[in-house]
């Protein structure tokens, strides 16, 4: 961007503004630590200058917001043409509580649904199951049958509201729920929006919600794309999930690096399957964490865009822009919020969230005050909604497109992010890609080392965590948490004796007997997982299937 | 007591909970200041801990839980400890667990509780307190 005539006089005043400003300074006010550093451990200089970024090409490294490399953006005005979607995950207990708060979060100016199960349902157990005891209704909604997922859905048209749904080891389940609630509305699937996570990968590497083995789960996972591709072409089948491997204990460089090599192992995964890389590509979404280290968090987003965009276009000779854009929903630290002085996780969140749209999200949600503590009570929801809306509305910084291009330190972290994380793909590449690198347990020995070494910097006072290990203050317990009623279990399980005694049990019967089949063949299991969710066959049972034939993940345990 | 004996430990995550990353940085805390440290993985059952606990001749089964699920999990490991006459394993727990919640653990059995923020070197400074 400069000639070197530029550069040149640059240096050289710089050289002076060292010898003669800063030593002169320094001597007198030493400055507050010895060695500055990003929470991925890239050094922090005093003063960033043209020096930083002197091989960047605007045409090349930056373009044009909307199109390729995408740095500065998937779309060309961004959120001068609309926000963000402001989508806050929720849900627990049962599908009438949750359908409750959904309502609720619509009317407060919500603009995305975004469903949150509870563990058996993520893991693909009934509320009734032995290992679901304590467990139903807890971190998300209970879902056993279609039935829930009708009551969940209860007056929310679906064809004016987005829904994203945190569901990875069932999500082809879920999806065929969501697809019979939409016929039964009348809403045409051409009309459905929204997203499963569908996200195996990371559940081996960070979250722990798997149940098959890898390779039958990629099979799943291509079979979605398949029959989205054809059925449901606006539907995001997959969001490539870097938020779990972050609250893991990664930094903003092994996130990006990580969660971009599962895409690779995805995109690979498909073409191997057969599929086209254009009619799949372009429905792949992505999922970051933004935590408080705004600047190195907004040139992480940047570089992961730029970074997506060469892999589609240089690796799998891609065509389709839309193939190329990497698009994706954020949501703020959940690992970053204390338990201590809860107020001050609201200006965490608004810092990170910040963050995400100086980054150029599609999508947001905002943490809750009290999530260190429990799930969020409506009070609290309402706060950590207001905080995007104050963001999109009073700010200004959604009034022009990536307003932080051009910054010497923004580019030159945005390049060192993005070199760090190519380095480690290529490292996974020579493992033999994600899957393998996951197996040996590269990928979580890595990150387990970074959570351990985070812990170490805190507890010696290197890195200040406000109200922790400073400011500490004499606190009353929190009042007003929210409480999950423990009769949801009891209440599920009686709804199950129910629903087994109303429905068409040989009709059951008959659509788990031909998904056994199937699953035995390489046919796509999409057509037959409907039909067994329209018969109300359980989630447990349609799993339990799937578990005989494919067999379940064990574990490898690293430490 | 003997004061050369090396500490045993027990991590255990009970239930469906996957998020483990506090469990393992206690673990690799605990080790560095010289403990035998197991860690089972993740979704083991109640049955499954105490198991290994007894098997391992543990002195402190650390359990962790984020889920909410703590009452109805915490409380059946203790129940099972002293159906097996092995309740002379120290019971810790920690993770998300509202402040409420914490007597009621204690009343049951839970030696300690430590939430979100709490340093390693106070929990290693409690076992060492008890076992030692």
């Amino acid at each position: 961007m400069f000639d070197n005539d530029k550069i040149n006089a640059i240096e050289q005043k710089y050289n002076e503004w060292e010898e003669k400003s800063v030593k002169k300074t320094v001597q007198r006010f030493p400055e507050r630590k010895t060695a500055f550093k990003t929470g991925s451990n890239i050094e922090v200089k005093n003063l960033y200058t043209p020096l930083d970024i002197k091989d960047l090409d605007y045409i090349e490294d930056l373009g044009f917001p909307g199109e390729y490399p995408f740095t500065r953006g998937v779309q060309p005005t961004m959120y001068r043409g609309r926000f963000w979607t402001m989508r806050q995950y929720a849900g627990f207990g049962t599908a009438e509580e949750s359908n409750k708060r959904y309502k609720f979060l619509l009317e407060q100016g919500q603009t995305g649904l975004s469903v949150a199960f509870d563990l058996p349902t993520q893991i693909g157990y009934d509320s009734d199951h032995p290992l679901a005891q304590g467990e139903v209704g807890k971190v998300g909604v209970a879902i056993d049958s279609l039935e829930d997922m009708e009551i969940l859905f209860d007056g929310i048209p679906l064809d004016r509201v987005s829904t994203s749904m945190t569901i990875n080891a069932p999500a082809a389940i879920l999806l065929a729920m969501y697809i019979a609630i939409a016929e039964k509305q009348n809403v045409p699937l051409e009309k459905l929006s929204g997203t499963i996570q569908n996200d195996i990968l990371k559940e081996y590497i960070a979250r722990g919600t798997y149940i098959f083995p890898p390779e039958p789960s990629m099979r799943l996972i291509t079979d979605i794309f398949e029959y989205c591709s054809k059925n449901i072409p606006n539907w995001n089948t997959i969001s490539i999930s870097g938020y779990h491997i972050r609250e893991a204990g990664a930094t903003a460089v092994q996130e990006v690096a990580f969660t971009l090599a599962n895409g690779i192992a995805y995109v690979d995964a498909a073409i191997k399957a057969g599929l086209n890389v254009d009619d799949f590509a372009p429905r792949l979404s992505f999922f970051f964490n933004a935590h408080n280290d705004i600047l190195e968090e907004v040139a992480k987003f940047r570089a992961a865009r730029r970074l997506w965009a060469k892999i589609m276009k240089d690796r799998f000779n891609a065509t389709n822009k839309k193939s190329m854009m990497l698009r994706f929903h954020t949501q703020t630290g959940g690992s970053t919020l204390t338990a201590q002085q809860p107020d001050n996780n609201i200006i965490r969140v608004t810092l990170q969230a910040l963050a995400a749209v100086l980054g150029g999200t599609q999508s947001l949600h905002t943490n809750s005050r009290d999530e260190a503590l429990a799930l969020p009570t409506e009070d609290s929801v309402r706060i950590a909604l207001r905080t995007q809306q104050i963001i999109a509305y009073e700010s200004g910084v959604a009034e022009t497109v990536d307003p932080l291009a051009g910054s010497y330190y923004i580019e030159y972290l945005t390049d060192k992010i993005e070199k760090e994380a190519q380095e480690y793909i290529d490292k996974i590449d020579r493992l033999g890609g994600a899957s393998k690198a996951i197996e040996k347990g590269f990928i979580q020995q890595e990150i387990q080392d970074s959570a351990y070494n985070y812990q170490k910097e805190v507890e010696n006072n290197q890195r200040i965590i406000v109200g922790v290990n400073k400011f500490r203050i004499e606190e009353a317990p929190p009042k007003d948490l929210l409480k999950v009623d423990p009769e949801v279990g009891r209440r599920q399980e009686q709804k199950l004796i129910q629903l087994k005694k109303n429905r068409n049990n040989d009709e059951v019967e008959r659509t788990l007997n031909n998904l056994k089949k199937m699953a035995k063949t390489k046919e796509n299991l999409m057509p037959a997982i409907i039909d067994c969710v329209k018969s109300y066959a359980t989630l447990g049972e349609i799993c339990g299937i799937l578990r005989e034939v494919f067999g379940e993940y064990k574990q490898a345990v690293i430490l | 007591m003997n004061t050369t004996k090396r500490i045993r430990v027990i991590i255990a995550k009970p239930g469906l909970d996957g998020h483990d990353r506090g469990a393992k940085v206690i673990a690799r805390a605990l080790r560095d200041a010289g403990m035998e440290v197991i860690y089972t993985g993740l979704r083991q059952t109640p049955e499954q801990i105490v198991e290994t606990a007894i098997q391992e001749d543990a002195d402190v089964i650390g359990l962790s839980s984020l889920s909410g699920a703590h009452l109805h999990l915490f409380s059946k490991v203790i129940e099972l400890l002293r159906e097996k006459k092995a309740d002379n394993i120290i019971v810790i727990g920690g993770g998300v667990i509202p402040e409420e919640d914490i007597p009621e653990l204690k009343k049951m059995g839970i030696a300690e509780v430590f939430t979100p923020g709490t340093s390693t070197k106070d929990i290693i400074d409690f076992i060492k307190s008890k076992v030692l």
